[in-house]
């Protein structure tokens, strides 16, 4: 087994996408010994996540290139956490990493809703696909249909377009009207209007059908073909692969973990911050997609704020508050125009599995209020994920919010578990109880 | 661009670019990554490291989620792990 070394770093940032690169780079400004770490193998986060085959963003080659006085961490993945220290699991065994301040940059998921055929092989969420294109994945030539909801159909339609991909049509659940409302606010926001018309132009030809949804998926050991409903009725298409999300959730377990408080914005919780992006705990902040949906300008701006506030540099931070307050504007603006179709509830029947981990479906979840009592009784939520996914989606279907975070927070081999118990990373009532 | 890196999945040599994930190596060769607990054939859904249906068994190590580990030369990639 090998020793967990416990490494000081002034400032500690959890996520290297746009919001933690940027949190590194400002902390790292006034002379503070930053670490930025990351469970993926390479910085980027999921919006500038490295393409095997394209160059990257010229936003994200300046951020990841201005890296040299910041100490990159990949690989680690965050397993647990006592008082300024973090349990992170590396390829190479467990590392203890204290910290005088952190920054939580942790991102968000995609929100993925069960319906008829959701566990078949070739449905994957919209920028999941997208990601996976990215690092290799064989779309070239494939017949993929791109739905869901919100701006990012249209960019992970772009990526598997330019990678050979034959993108049959792109379906947006909000309303024809909702969509041409967003469009025309987007007018304040030129830079956003520019992205928008530059992918409308590598999307040509491609159909973008409003008001329109998937109802369910088929096929034998893969997928074959999809059921899509629209306002001219319902139609089946066959392809490949479907590419489906339902717009963003932010990734709040850990924050969860450090017992920073959260608040919610419809149901999916958020970690609640001050306006220098201070956590309810001290010495903790939060930065981007977890203190609520906002989008890459938001999380950049954000990032910067909380890595000078992080670094005791509270003028700078100060000067960058007006550009979060227009940036957070435009994310209400997109969760108001892209607001769930309430038929999308009641797309699983009685039979769609609900926790794909533990393949329970709806019907055994009747009659639970709560997520303690469904999993103690029906293991919904208890497998390798830990409910992140049928959690946030048993909350968006009404039935009950997720339940609190508890370490481990991914599941960890035996030998980090043992250094976790060692180094009193687990709570006291982990101990003694074992039968 | 730089030479493509052999893998193999279930004994099978795959060649990917630098930088492909295991998942994109799988998914060249296999349909499915796992079995479900009642044997549903399953494959990467999040692409993000979050679902962990990619999960494969990577060089004897098993429930590795595929799509966040790059491929590296000689890698021996098992499904239904």
């Amino acid at each position: 087994m090998t020793e967990p070394m416990a490494e000081h770093y002034d400032v500690l940032v959890v996520g290297a996408g746009p919001a933690g690169l940027a949190a590194a780079q400002a902390a790292a400004m006034h002379g503070a010994r930053v670490g930025l770490l990351d469970a993926q193998a390479r910085a980027g986060g999921q919006v500038w996540r490295h393409d095997v085959r394209r160059a990257a963003p010229r936003a994200a080659r300046q951020a990841l290139a201005s890296l040299e006085k910041v100490q990159v961490l990949a690989r680690h993945s965050v397993v647990a956490a006592a008082s300024h220290s973090l349990l992170v699991e590396t390829p190479d065994g467990a590392r203890q990493l204290r910290y005088g301040s952190l920054v939580l940059a942790t991102g968000a998921r995609e929100l993925l809703l069960p319906f008829p055929g959701w566990t078949l092989p070739g449905v994957t969420g919209a920028g999941g696909l997208q990601a996976l294109t990215k690092q290799g994945w064989p779309i070239a030539g494939k017949r993929v249909v791109v739905a869901g909801s919100g701006p990012l159909l249209l960019a992970a339609a772009a990526t598997l377009r330019a990678h050979g991909a034959h993108v049959l049509g792109i379906y947006e659940q909000a309303t024809a009207s909702a969509v041409h409302a967003f469009a025309w606010r987007l007018r304040h926001w030129p830079a956003r209007a520019v992205q928008a018309v530059g992918l409308r132009a590598r999307l040509a030809g491609v159909p973008y059908r409003c008001g329109t949804f998937v109802r369910a998926a088929d096929g034998e050991q893969t997928l074959s073909s999809i059921e899509v409903e629209g306002p001219r009725g319902v139609r089946r298409i066959a392809c490949d692969q479907l590419a489906i999300g339902y717009g963003l959730v932010p990734n709040v377990e850990m924050a969860g973990l450090l017992g920073c408080e959260l608040e919610h914005a419809g149901v999916h919780p958020h970690v609640r911050v001050d306006s220098l992006l201070r956590t309810s705990v001290p010495g903790i902040h939060a930065a981007g997609e977890l203190c609520g949906i906002g989008g890459l300008a938001a999380a950049r701006i954000e990032g910067s704020i909380a890595g000078h506030a992080a670094a005791g540099a509270y003028g700078n931070a100060a000067t960058l508050l007006p550009q979060r307050s227009r940036e957070r504007r435009f994310a209400a603006l997109l969760s108001q125009h892209f607001a769930l179709d309430p038929r999308l509830h009641a797309l699983a029947t009685p039979q769609t599995l609900i926790c794909r981990c533990e393949d329970v479906t709806l019907a055994a979840l009747d009659g639970f209020g709560n997520a303690r009592d469904a999993r103690l009784a029906t293991r919904c939520g208890m497998g390798a994920c830990q409910g992140r996914i049928c959690g946030s989606a048993l909350a968006e279907l009404g039935r009950f919010p997720r339940s609190g975070s508890r370490p481990p927070l991914f599941p960890a081999r035996l030998a980090t578990l043992a250094v976790a118990e060692a180094e009193s990373f687990l709570p006291d009532d982990y101990r003694g109880n074992r039968t | 661009m730089s030479t493509p890196i052999r893998i193999t999945v279930n004994g099978q040599p795959v060649e990917v670019p630098v930088g492909s994930s295991v998942a994109a190596a799988v998914a060249r060769v296999a349909a499915h990554s796992r079995r479900s607990v009642r044997g549903e054939p399953r494959a990467p859904l999040c692409g993000m490291g979050v679902c962990f249906e990619c999960r494969v068994q990577v060089d004897g190590v098993a429930h590795v989620r595929s799509c966040m580990t790059p491929v590296s030369e000689g890698m021996q990639v098992r499904t239904d792990d």
